[in-house]
């Protein structure tokens, strides 16, 4: 081939590829594209994002990233965010204002490339008022200062949702301020112990030496109190973690890891402190804050947070801060703590139901799948009671509110005992970090005591001696070296794999875990669902003519039955009529056709579940299930599982996909359906107390009584950012496919820990051979002593990523 | 020898300025958002090349 026909290949093909795409967000044009300026977007939202920020002359903001945008085609309701025009509710939300100047913090979930970042950092280009706006990446957090008398918060809130970037205002933002993630006295306790043990290194190496170098003896003296001056923020700050940790241990009286730490740093400080004053050494004071330093480093990168997740949500950060009320001067906003029974609230389409309560106007339907896991939405009819959490979908309603917010049916859930027990400070006391060390600490003790003894009868003078070096030989940093690194790389693969763990307790609990329970509704399926017909099987004729009656009704059940008909042919169509949540009928090509509910079409469904919707065509009575599809990962996971793990599925569905599930899942597996969020819970509870050791994958808040009082409470999502009830780990939906291999990976945690410590204790064991036979050279100890930690922390880090890559896991971070 | 003394001085005073800047380095936020600086920086050139 020419270069020439390369070319013409490359200018044929491109412009066909960039001219579907939507300028703005990148998504496909379908059809209705809008074009404007020789650029096309994929709906109104989109477009008019563009116009604001061409007039602004920000259109930078598409030079940074290609389709930087997210699709707009939801439209901003007008009066969404009134309530922030309420200022009681408002002032909640100030981080600071002095009347005119006020600075706020709003949660962006929508920020997530450079574009984003630049756009939202030149909001006061947009709108006079905005003095200075600031993202902060990592948590998708933007910080405005702005002039409120100027640019209400309100327009405030508007301009950001009409822009692309809606920001995510709940309950949970008035009621309490979210703790800092970000540990600085850890920080500055690391800084500190690295500046103290470096210089305190340095200083120390004449005095090994000086047996080859011969340093003059007027520098001795002056480097060891120099040491001792460098030691003193190393004892006295940096190692304060360990002092209080061991003394919270001992109040509760339990001896922690950190006791016989704590012990054997005393030991060396006093017995180093001893030596130099009196002249007779240098002391340890160099291996002592080296361990400190590796210590703190260690607890450091256990303890990294993911910023940008939460993982102590309750149903506070899921319900709106405020509603519409209707009263006798018109409609208000109110917050939802002030909702009072008899209220009357206006709710829209998208909106969710605050508290229990009554319909009053309108027809509803109600989407309760985050709450009950049901999948499909449940029709209400006037007088009929509404549960909070549910979404309405559909047209306007008026609802009147029977009990309060806290005392709902779903809130109620948070009030069960199961979640008053601190799951973090359980895991930690179980685990066999904590029962080796205080067995170590203990037989430490009765070996010191027992030296102490055999020297007092035998050589009173060496009593002090020898069970001072046992104790700082003995220290047990080994341990919580290899047990930290160890955590902390664990830590690091699962996320890279996209699970995140509340803390580093939970890895332990993981590799426990004997029975794992499923939920159904959005976790082993998606969102979307396809149609499967039963009854007259459709003619080709009969699909056209379905077509036509669908194609205009915005009815989510109709515009599934478009997509599952295809693109199909016109015909004339007179009679059209959408009867709201019942159905719709038109006469098409000379058939009088209805499509709808059981009640409308008048079908019976007997004793089986009711199907979506009912076609009366020419030919017969067709039904019309919609199936929740199963995510793609499924099939090949719960195999995978099924030998190793005990598996359990409980839905709160209906058992229509129970054939199904039963060919995924194992005979001995058991399927539980119209489970409610408290049969969720009972049932974990029985599993445990036959002895399981469970773990509850969900995702919704009707799994949040299951998740809590499982061993390990997993929430699946499909954004990590989005709501996510609170739980130890929350994975990543996309990369389910990797999930057994993880739990493998927890498994082999507890052996690489064991593993690195046994390596530590053989060093020690040689280190302690060569020095009972008196042949141990100074420099050589000082030499095995950072040798020894650094071989831990490679092991740790090392054998995990070893293990993760036998498990067909990633260990490198992108 | 007593040029050690001064130099054992100065290098302390140095490795604590060092300490002193790790931090106000923390205190000033420098740690609290480290994808975003990356990415402020780049764009603060691209608007240089565009006015």
């Amino acid at each position: 081939m020419s270069v020439a026909d390369k070319k013409s290949t490359l200018i044929v093909e491109r412009p066909v590829k960039e001219e579907l795409l939507c300028y703005h967000c990148g998504a496909p044009c379908i059809s209705d594209a809008i074009a404007i300026d020789d650029k096309l977007f994929c709906c109104e939202g989109c477009k008019l994002v563009y116009e604001i920020l061409d007039e602004n002359g920000l259109c930078d903001y598409y030079k940074i990233q290609n389709h930087p945008g997210l699709t707009q085609i939801k439209a901003l309701r007008s009066d969404k965010y009134a309530y922030l025009d309420n200022e009681e509710i408002a002032q909640r939300l100030y981080k600071f204002t002095d009347g005119s100047v006020t600075i706020v913090t709003l949660y962006l979930p929508g920020i997530h490339c450079s574009s984003c970042l630049w756009l939202l950092e030149h909001l006061h280009k947009i709108r006079e008022g905005i003095i200075e706006s600031r993202v902060n990446f990592s948590t998708k957090e933007i910080t405005i200062r702005f002039r409120k008398d100027i640019v209400s918060l309100r327009q405030l809130v508007e301009l950001l949702a009409t822009v692309g970037y809606e920001p995510y205002i709940s309950l949970e933002d008035v009621d309490q301020k979210k703790a800092r993630n970000f540990n600085r006295q850890k920080i500055y306790k690391l800084g500190v112990a690295g500046f103290c043990f470096g210089n305190i290194m340095l200083l120390s190496f004449p005095e090994y030496l000086s047996d080859h170098t011969g340093i003059e003896h007027q520098y001795v003296n002056l480097f060891r109190y120099l040491n001792v001056l460098l030691s003193l923020p190393v004892f006295f700050y940096s190692a304060t973690e360990f002092f209080s940790s061991a003394w919270a241990g001992i109040r509760q009286k339990m001896l922690n890891i950190d006791a016989p730490i704590v012990l054997a740093l005393l030991i060396t400080y006093s017995r180093s402190l001893f030596e130099i004053f009196s002249g007779v050494g240098g002391g340890y004071l160099d291996s002592m804050s080296g361990i400190v330093f590796f210590m703190l480093v260690g607890r450091i990168v256990q303890e990294r947070t993911y910023k940008s997740i939460s993982f102590h949500r309750d149903y506070k950060s899921y319900f709106p801060i405020a509603v519409n009320v209707i009263t006798d001067s018109g409609v208000v906003s109110k917050s939802l703590q002030d909702l009072k029974e008899h209220d009357r609230v206006q709710l829209y389409n998208d909106e969710i139901i605050p508290a229990d309560s009554v319909l009053e106007t309108g027809s509803a339907r109600v989407d309760y799948s985050f709450v009950t896991g049901e999948s499909e939405p449940v029709a209400a009819k006037q007088g009929a009671m509404l549960y909070a959490g549910g979404r309405q979908v559909g047209e306007q309603i008026t609802i009147r509110i029977v009990k309060p917010v806290a005392g709902s049916y779903l809130t109620s859930l948070w009030n069960h005992y199961a979640f008053q027990k601190n799951k973090a400070e359980q895991n930690k006391r179980e685990s066999f970090i904590h029962k080796l060390s205080t067995n170590f600490t203990y037989g430490l003790l009765v070996l010191a005591a027992a030296t102490a003894a055999y020297w007092a009868i035998y050589d009173p003078s060496k009593i002090l001696p020898s069970v001072s070096a046992m104790l700082i030989v003995a220290c047990p940093c080994a341990l919580l070296l290899a047990s930290t690194y160890t955590n902390g790389s664990l830590l690091r693969i699962f996320s890279i794999n996209g699970l995140f763990l509340r803390d580093a307790t939970v890895i332990e609990q993981l590799g426990k875990i004997d029975h794992i329970v499923f939920d159904k509704t959005g976790t082993l399926t998606r969102g979307s669902s396809h149609l499967i017909t039963s009854g007259h099987q459709l003619t080709d004729h009969e699909r056209t003519l379905l077509y036509n009656l669908v194609k205009s009704s915005r009815h989510p059940n109709s515009k599934a039955l478009q997509a599952f008909l295809g693109e199909r042919g016109t015909l004339q169509v007179s009679g059209w009529k959408e009867h709201a949540g019942k159905g719709v009928e038109a006469t098409i090509g000379g058939y009088h056709i209805k499509l709808g509910n059981a009640a409308f079409t008048g079908v019976s469904h007997g004793d089986g579940p009711a199907a979506a919707m009912y076609a009366l065509l020419p030919g017969g009575t067709t039904a019309f299930y919609l199936i929740p599809d199963f995510r793609e990962s499924i099939p090949q996971v719960i195999p995978r599982l099924d030998d190793g793990y005990r598996l359990s599925l409980l839905s709160g569905d209906n058992d229509r996909q129970k054939e199904v599930l039963q060919e995924l899942f194992s005979s001995g597996s058991q399927l539980l359906f119209e489970q409610k969020p408290i049969d969720k819970l009972h049932y974990v509870e029985q599993l445990q107390q036959k002895g399981d050791r469970v773990m509850m994958v969900g995702d919704g808040l009707n799994d949040a009584g299951a998740l809590q009082q499982s061993n390990v409470g997993v929430t699946l999502a499909d954004d990590i950012n989005n709501f996510t009830p609170s739980c130890d780990a929350i994975l990543d939906a996309g990369k389910f496919a990797s999930f057994p291999g993880m739990m493998k990976l927890s498994k082999a945690g507890k052996h690489i820990i064991n593993f690195s410590f046994l390596v530590s204790v053989l060093y020690n064991l040689v280190g302690l051979a060569i020095s009972v036979q008196g042949k141990m050279n100074p420099l050589i100890a000082a030499i095995l002593m950072p040798a020894s930690t650094i071989t831990i922390v490679l092991i740790s880090t090392g054998a995990s990523s070893l293990v993760a890559k036998r498990f067909g896991l990633s260990f490198k971070g992108s | 020898m007593s040029a050690l003394y001064i130099m054992i001085i100065a290098s302390m005073l140095v490795a604590a300025g060092f300490l002193v800047a790790f931090m106000w380095s923390v205190r000033s936020n420098q740690f609290e958002d480290q994808k975003g600086s990356a990415m402020r920086m780049l764009y603060d050139n691209e608007l240089k090349e565009h006015q």
